[in-house]
């Protein structure tokens, strides 16, 4: 999802009987649904996997705002261009409110946003493919703004408080993002023939990367099964997937749009629309840094930085300067 | 950076005449930006006609090992709640 393929630390789970002392007591009051705050004791284990976990969540939030940026000059009328304003300037915000959420665990934020400069941390997979067109931009509100309301809807029940409050604001927030993305295809879709042949490609485009980011199934992993355990992960990757697929299936038929998978089709059985295999090669080569974007993007973002960077110096002198003289003044 | 921008706690009042309300918080380099921030973070879509900021490292906070000996004591204390006394049918109004 957001954060993919999240180390734990765990070799294997132990269940509750099995703990002793803190740990135990830790892990009662998670199967009780209660909620961890941050001055609470916890395992080390839970914090790292919670830094690692929100911050991989913050730096998705900030690296998706540039495949969208990148179309708000070029954005077709007015009101489309102050509803992508809007929307990454959301995305600005998620990042932050998770950023906080990270450092109620003991780490700042510039050390965190230090580590994504340097290509030391990881970000959804999905933010290193190119927005190509208009139509792109209604794809990615649809589709991956899709993906992650299934993802973080759970979220906001997760046991880490912090962790979970930003989740309720971020969801409140997101689905705006969906319906504009699918208001925008629409559009497209009852425009002209090129216009919904550049919808069609946009989900030819975006509809495999999109499934891709709930990650390989992790119905064998260990790390998922521990962050099962610490109730920050409540639905295995297949499940999430399977609802973003059953759910996404007949909005797609109504903007008369094909999905491009010749193998999908409802199985009356199960009650789910069964899909093709996915390309997990491409999935990880992205996540090793070799997708169409990374570099890209990675360089957009220490760019941006390193640009506001008088901005912030400036800031910081003038809040100097005023501290001073309220000191004098005193 | 060379220098980390301190926290700030950030406090909502809506349009309802309600408290104002802890939102999250954010870094800022001093209250008037802290604010500006906070207007730009936390009240997009009407959320709120006056904001709090305050630093975090100013806020005091009750102990989770206090948990006991603060909350405790008012666990055997029901009758401080009105169920506690029942009231004759033909009684009104109370």
């Amino acid at each position: 999802m957001y954060a993919q393929l999240v180390e734990t630390g765990a070799q294997r789970v132990r269940g509750t009987d099995e703990l002793e002392g803190q740990e135990r007591v830790f892990q009662e009051r998670i199967d009780a649904g209660v909620k961890i705050e941050p001055k609470d004791w916890m395992p080390e284990g839970y914090r790292k996997t919670l830094v690692r976990q929100i911050s991989q969540h913050a730096h998705s939030e900030i690296v998706g705002q540039l495949p969208e940026g990148n179309w708000i000059t070029r954005a077709p009328t007015l009101k489309r261009k102050a509803i992508l304003l809007a929307k990454v300037q959301d995305e600005a915000g998620h990042g932050l409110y998770l950023y906080s959420a990270a450092e109620t665990l003991g780490v700042s934020r510039d050390a965190l946003i230090a580590q994504l400069h340097a290509g030391k941390a990881k970000y959804s997979s999905i933010f290193n493919y190119p927005t190509l067109t208009w139509a792109d931009i209604g794809a990615i509100g649809w589709l991956v703004d899709g993906s992650a309301i299934i993802n973080q809807i759970p979220l906001c029940r997760c046991s880490y408080g912090p962790y979970a409050r930003a989740m309720v604001r971020v969801c409140k927030e997101e689905s705006f993002h969906q319906r504009q993305g699918y208001d925008l295809l629409l559009a497209l879709c009852n425009g002209t023939p090129e216009q919904k042949a550049m919808a069609q490609d946009a989900l030819n485009r975006w509809w495999w990367p999109a499934l891709m980011m709930f990650g390989p199934s992790d119905a064998d992993s260990v790390n998922s099964a521990q962050s099962t355990q610490w109730g920050i992960k409540l639905f295995s990757n297949d499940a999430l997937r399977q609802k973003m697929v059953d759910q996404t299936v007949p909005q797609a038929e109504y903007l008369g749009l094909t999905i491009p998978d010749p193998d999908l089709k409802w199985n009356e059985e199960r009650g789910h629309y069964d899909f093709g295999a996915i390309d997990w090669d491409e999935f990880f080569n992205v996540i090793k840094g070799n997708g169409p974007c990374n570099r890209e993007r990675l360089a957009t973002r220490v760019q941006a930085y390193e640009d506001g960077e008088w901005f912030r110096e400036g800031l910081n002198a003038h809040a100097d300067k005023q501290a001073a003289r309220g000191a004098a003044a005193a | 950076m060379k220098k980390e921008w301190p926290l700030w706690e950030i406090f909502i009042r809506s349009q309802h005449g309600l408290a104002h309300k802890h939102v999250g918080s954010l870094h800022a380099p001093d209250a008037e930006m802290a604010v500006n921030n906070a207007r730009d973070v936390y009240t997009r879509r009407n959320e709120g006609v006056s904001i709090w900021v305050v630093r975090s490292a100013d806020i005091v906070a009750s102990s989770p090992d206090d948990k006991e000996p603060l909350f405790e004591p008012s666990n055997s204390k029901v009758y401080r709640h009105p169920t506690f006394f029942p009231m004759p049918e033909a009684v009104k109004h109370i």
